[in-house]
């Protein structure tokens, strides 16, 4: 039974970080109807802005708020307006185009970060202190349970304001409709905008989450920016609750099969989740069925 | 004959000695550094090239090899075999006389194949077991493989830890396989139950299964045979669900990277080393101050090996009396130098037909953050 608590618990902390990383790509699939394959590139880098506003001497609180600054303009304001913009002005916003130009732009972070810090991992100095609790048995750390509060906090606070607050009400209607928004009056250029800062804001907070557990290194996008598309489609790519819920269950059933099934092949379990949700229930266990015209 | 035809025949006959000289007698000797500086395996490659790249740096200011200065050309693999067999291939073709790497085992027993059919030396910072296992007379260690160095660990589990059962956490590759398999054998030998048997895959991030599964398989001690970052992951997480087992490894476990990426969380685990810095004997703390005025950062076992690999190259090829790679191989075959005829090797080292070292080594503890050596085994 303690094995089982320790095994749940740490599924669930490692779960809500995917779940963090997944949000990214119900954010921008719904207002850009795009695929952003840098997504994990996207939490991987925030952690390096830490780490060289650190080693110019800045404490550790203000080089994150640095970092998150710096995130939320590169990969957010001008990942909208010089690549975003520019390929739906031409035509390509949503083909296959915008997809690929995303994989470049992961090749491209990845490569500089390599370049710019080495190859090498970093270590990364943790968001809380290394204390722990026992739970009926298992020992789960402070920073676990951050990492489960954060991420039902976002999905909460993300929730109310795109149900509750005039932006948050534009910025559905422009996902939905952007010609009818436009027509009602809501500047969909500024809403669409605004996804791709929440985008980045909520990729550096998942950087600044796992980055102690990974540690800095240039491929960590690799694997996570994986596991959080596969979240999104499993938990329902349109929606925020559904990549939570994607995040969690692929977390928690990682560990579950690594424990008390094989160790072997417990990175294989994730791919057959997708295979057997796109089978059974394509639109993802929250997601909810889109109708578009070809 | 009059002065004009002598003066004309002497300046032909000196026009010809020169050009009877070999054009290549100056030509700097060219190496392929080929090794892991991207991908999972950067840490132990990057380790590898900078230790050999300060060897031949050394090596050229001390007036090179056989008067020949060293040329290297550095290849990264990406850790990837397949890469890396092709970059091997292209090192060849480039003119190498000899190939330095891999160091992950799973690509070296890929790409030494191309170097044994194009008849080239290569010096392996690998240690597998299969590595020299395969009858290929130009692969070399510059440390000793698996099968060498994981027997030494079993007197520590059985007598020093009187471990009864043991878990062991392993990288599912060609190294942890290695390693493992030797491990599990030499258990068996020794009548030690392995109570746990948990491989992971090499990059991989969340160890909370596989020390929650340890931690419950009553074990008295566990052998960690993981690569420096993920073996920083594994302590990290033991350490979060506070393991009360003794946690023993093979040369990762307590590298100085591993230290710097787990933090507090390294301290008490050992392992047992054939190549540290901290190895109390001057050749290993002279090395160990050149690397980290080199560059910067302590050196770790890796570090060693590509040093080590350097020097092999000089004093074998040294040894044969010219640059020749068929020389050089059969001079290798069976060579004991010592530390003092060969500093460079920073212990007295022996190879044998198979290319395997044989050396002496440490058990090392890592307390409060620093390597220490607890105890020396004698070369096996």
């Amino acid at each position: 039974m303690e094995q089982f608590l320790q095994v749940l618990l740490s599924g669930l902390a490692t779960g809500s970080i995917y779940a963090l990383a997944a949000i990214g790509f119900t954010l921008v699939w719904q207002a850009a109807q795009t695929v952003n394959f840098a997504q994990g590139e996207f939490v991987m880098v925030p952690a390096f802005f830490v780490l060289v506003a650190m080693n110019m001497g800045m404490p550790f609180w203000l080089a994150m708020i640095i970092a998150m600054l710096v995130s939320v303009f590169l990969l957010g304001y001008l990942f909208k307006r010089a690549i975003v913009e520019p390929m739906q002005r031409q035509g390509h916003g949503n083909s296959l185009s915008l997809i690929i130009v995303t994989m470049a732009l992961a090749i491209l972070l990845k490569e500089s970060v390599k370049e710019f810090y080495g190859a090498e991992a970093q270590p990364y100095p943790a968001l809380m202190s290394s204390e722990t609790w026992n739970i009926g048995g298992a020992i789960i750390s402070v920073t676990d349970v951050l990492h489960l509060v954060i991420s039902l906090g976002v999905v909460l606070l993300l929730t109310l304001f795109l149900d509750r607050t005039r932006t948050g009400r534009a910025m559905q209607a422009t996902a939905q409709n952007p010609g009818v928004a436009e027509i009602l009056g809501v500047d969909t250029n500024r809403m669409i905008l605004y996804t791709f800062l929440i985008n980045a804001a909520l990729a550096s907070l998942a950087s600044f989450l796992i980055t102690p557990v990974y540690l800095a290194k240039f491929s960590n996008g690799e694997y996570l920016g994986l596991i959080a598309f596969i979240a999104a489609i499993v938990g329902g790519f349109n929606q925020i609750r559904g990549a939570l819920a994607g995040g969690l269950l692929i977390g928690v059933l990682d560990n579950m099969v690594a424990t008390y099934l094989t160790a072997e092949y417990r990175a294989a379990i994730p791919l057959l989740l997708l295979i057997v949700v796109i089978l059974f229930k394509p639109e993802g266990l929250l997601g909810t069925s889109e109708g578009r015209s070809v | 004959m009059n002065r004009r035809t002598i003066i004309g025949l002497a300046a032909s006959a000196m026009m010809l000695g020169t050009s009877c000289i070999p054009s290549f007698a100056e030509d700097p000797i060219k190496i392929g550094a080929v090794v892991e500086l991207s991908g999972g395996g950067a840490v132990a490659g990057t380790n590898y090239r900078d230790g050999a790249m300060l060897a031949a740096k050394e090596i050229n200011a001390s007036g090179g090899v056989l008067g020949r200065q060293l040329e290297v050309t550095q290849y990264d693999t990406a850790t990837d075999p397949q890469t890396s067999r092709a970059l091997v291939q292209k090192a060849i073709d480039e003119g190498a006389y000899a190939i330095w790497g891999t160091v992950y085992s799973s690509s070296t027993i890929v790409n030494m194949m191309v170097a044994q059919q194009a008849g080239v030396p290569q010096i392996t910072g690998s240690e597998a077991p299969n590595i020299t296992a395969q009858g290929n007379p130009y692969i070399f260690r510059s440390s000793y493989g698996a099968q060498k160095g994981v027997p030494a660990l079993t007197a520590y589990f059985k007598d020093t830890l009187g471990a009864k059962k043991v878990a062991v956490a392993w990288v599912n590759n060609e190294f942890g396989k290695g390693g493992h398999d030797v491990f599990i054998e030499e258990m068996k030998k020794a009548g030690i139950e392995v109570a746990a048997d948990i491989p992971s895959e090499a990059g991989a991030a969340d160890f909370a299964s596989d020390v929650a599964r340890i931690k419950d398989s009553g074990a008295d001690a566990v052998f960690v045979y993981l690569h420096e970052e993920e073996s920083a992951r594994f302590l990290r997480e033991a350490h979060k669900q506070a393991i009360p087992q003794p946690l023993v490894g093979e040369v990762t476990l307590t590298g100085q990277k591993v230290i710097e990426l787990a933090g507090e969380a390294a301290n008490g685990a050992v392992a047992h080393v054939g190549l540290t810095a901290d190895a109390p004997l001057e050749t290993f703390q002279n090395f160990g101050k050149a690397f980290e005025a080199e560059y910067g950062r302590t050196a770790d076992h890796n570090a060693i090996k590509g040093y080590v690999s350097a020097y092999m190259l000089k004093y074998g090829t040294e040894k044969a009396g010219e640059v020749d790679r068929e020389k050089f191989i059969n001079t290798m075959h069976g060579l004991c130098l010592t530390a003092e005829e060969a500093p460079g090797l920073l212990l007295d080292t022996c190879w044998d037909d198979a290319g395997e070292m044989s050396r002496a080594s440490f058990i090392m503890e890592v307390k409060d953050g620093k390597q220490v050596v607890t105890g020396t085994v004698p070369a096996n």
